[in-house]
C-alpha cells in the first residue's frame, strides 16, 4: 500500500510539475560533469571529432534498466544536437536489447532534427555480451575512431576501470555516471568531474531534454524530503520505544 | 505506426504494474502473457544483437579498417563456436572447453588487469584533484583493505574498529546513495510509462 501510495504520489506531481515547468523553466544548479559535456557536445561539432556514448549494460527486466532508459534519454537529445557534424557520435553496449534502443534513439534523434538520412545503424554497436567482452570491444572504438569525448552513461561493473583507463590513455574528455556502486567509486576515482548518486539521472535535464526531465529533479527532491522525514521521525519513535 | 508502439508499450506497462499491485487473477494472467512475450522477444532481440556485431566487423574488414584481423578473427571464433554449439549442444565437453580454456582465462586476465588499474586510478586521483572528499576516499579505501587483507601475523590490531565504525558510516553512505538512484529510477519508469520519454523510438 505505501509502495502504491509512493507511486501515485510520483506521478501526480510529476505530471503536475511537468506543466508547471513548461510555463517556468527551472533553473538548474552547476553540476561541473554536464558543463564540461555540453562544452564538448559543441567542441566536438567544430572539431569534427566524434562523441562516444556508452550505455554500460543495464538489463532492461531489472530496476538496472533504470539508467540505462535515463541514458537513452540523454542520447536522444545528443543526437539531436551533433546531427550537423560530419561524424556521427557512436553508441556502444553490452546488451543486445539497449543496442536495439540506442539505435532507435539515434534514429528518432535524426529524425527530430530533420536529417533522418543520416542515421547508419553500425553507429549503435553491441561490443560484447559478457562485462570484459563489452570492455574489449569497446576499448579499440574509443581508441581508432577519432572520439574526443567519451561519455559512460549506465549500468557499468569493475570492467569500467578498463574503460576509464582507456580513456586517460587517449587524453579525452570523460563524463561518467552510473547506477552500480563499484562503477561510481571507480569513475570517482578516474573521472574529471565525478557524477554520485542520483546525478545520473539529472541527464536529460541538463542537456535540454524538456520539461518533464526539470519536473523530475523537483520530484526526486521533494520525494527525498519526504524519506528523510520518515527516517527521522521513524529513528525517533524508535528511541522513544513506540511501536513502528 | 507510431502512435500505435506508444499506445502498445504504455499499455504494457501500466497492465504489468497493476497486475503487480492488485493480485486479479485475470489481470495477473494478462501480466505473466505479456512477459513471456518480452522474454522471448528479448531471445530474438540477442541474435539481432550478434548480428549487428558481425555486420560491424564485417564492414571494418570491407574497409580494411585498422584492427580488422581482429574482426575476422572474431567473426571466425563466433562461426565456430555458435556451429559446434547448434550441432553438440552447449553441455558437449568440447563446447565446455572452448569455456573453460578461452573465455574464463581471458576474462581471468582482464580481471587481473583490472586490479592494477584501480592502484593506478587511485594514485592519479592525486594527481588530479586534491580535496577533502578525495583524501577521504582513498583514506577509507585504505583502511579497509588494511583491515580485511590477510596479513602473516594475523589480523592487524584495531581491524574490529575500522570494520564497525567505518563499516557503519560507508553503508549509511551507500544507502544515500542507493535511495537516490531508487528514486531516479522510479522517475524515469514513470516518465516512460506516461509516454513522455520513448526510447522504442516512438518520437
Amino acid at each position: 500500500m505505501i509502495g502504491l501510495s509512493l507511486l501515485l504520489l510520483a506521478a501526480l506531481l510529476l505530471l503536475g510539475l511537468t506543466l508547471w515547468r513548461r510555463r517556468t523553466p527551472a533553473t538548474l544548479r552547476v553540476i561541473e560533469a554536464y558543463e564540461r559535456l555540453n562544452r564538448s557536445v559543441g567542441i566536438a561539432v567544430e572539431n569534427g571529432t566524434r562523441l562516444h556514448i556508452s550505455l554500460g549494460r543495464g538489463n532492461l527486466f531489472t530496476a538496472r534498466g533504470g539508467s540505462a532508459f535515463a541514458g537513452l534519454a540523454m542520447l536522444r537529445r545528443l543526437t539531436e544536437r551533433t546531427s550537423v557534424s560530419d561524424r556521427p557520435p557512436i553508441v556502444t553496449s553490452g546488451d543486445a536489447r539497449l543496442t536495439i534502443l540506442s539505435q532507435d534513439a539515434l534514429q528518432s534523434g535524426y529524425r527530430a532534427a530533420g536529417a533522418e538520412e543520416q542515421y547508419r545503424f553500425s553507429t549503435g554497436r553491441l561490443t560484447g555480451l559478457s562485462p570484459f567482452a563489452y570492455a574489449a570491444g569497446t576499448m579499440p572504438i574509443m581508441r581508432d575512431e577519432d572520439v574526443s569525448t567519451n561519455i559512460f552513461i549506465g549500468d557499468f561493473g569493475n570492467e569500467a576501470a578498463l574503460l576509464t583507463e582507456e580513456a586517460d590513455r587517449e587524453n579525452t574528455n570523460l563524463i561518467a555516471a552510473s547506477d552500480n556502486l563499484s562503477a561510481q567509486a571507480i569513475f570517482y576515482a578516474s573521472a574529471q568531474d565525478p557524477l554520485i548518486g542520483e546525478e545520473l539521472f539529472a541527464a536529460g535535464a541538463y542537456v535540454g531534454a524538456g520539461a518533464a526531465h526539470e519536473a523530475s529533479l523537483n520530484v526526486q527532491d521533494i520525494l527525498r524530503w519526504l524519506i528523510i522525514l520518515a527516517i527521522i521521525i521513524g529513528a525517533g519513535l524508535t528511541v522513544l520505544g513506540a511501536p513502528i | 505506426m507510431r502512435v500505435f508502439t506508444a499506445v502498445f508499450a504504455i499499455a504494457s506497462g501500466v497492465i504489468v504494474l497493476l497486475g503487480y499491485f492488485f493480485p486479479i487473477a485475470q489481470l495477473d494472467q494478462l501480466r505473466l502473457q505479456l512477459i513471456d512475450w518480452a522474454i522471448i522477444i528479448a531471445g530474438m532481440a540477442v541474435l539481432i544483437g550478434i548480428y549487428n556485431l558481425v555486420a560491424v566487423q564485417m564492414e571494418k574488414i570491407r574497409a580494411r579498417q585498422k584492427g580488422s584481423l581482429y574482426g575476422a578473427l572474431l567473426i571466425l571464433s563466433l562461426v565456430i563456436t555458435f556451429g559446434l554449439g547448434l550441432v553438440l549442444g552447449p553441455n558437449d565437453p568440447l563446447m565446455r572447453l572452448a569455456v573453460d580454456a578461452v573465455i574464463v582465462p581471458v576474462e581471468a586476465s582482464l580481471m587481473s588487469i583490472l586490479a592494477v588499474t584501480l592502484i593506478y586510478a587511485s594514485i592519479r586521483l592525486f594527481r588530479r584533484r586534491i580535496d577533502v572528499t578525495t583524501v577521504l576516499f582513498l583514506l577509507t579505501a585504505v583502511l579497509f583493505l588494511l583491515a580485511i587483507m590477510p596479513t602473516p601475523f594475523g589480523p592487524i590490531p584495531g581491524d574490529w574498529i575500522i570494520t564497525q565504525f567505518g563499516g557503519m558510516l560507508s553503508r549509511g553512505g551507500s544507502r544515500g546513495l542507493l535511495l537516490g538512484i531508487a528514486l531516479g529510477t522510479l522517475l524515469t519508469g514513470l516518465r516512460v510509462l506516461f509516454g513522455i520519454d520513448r526510447p522504442y523510438g516512438g518520437n
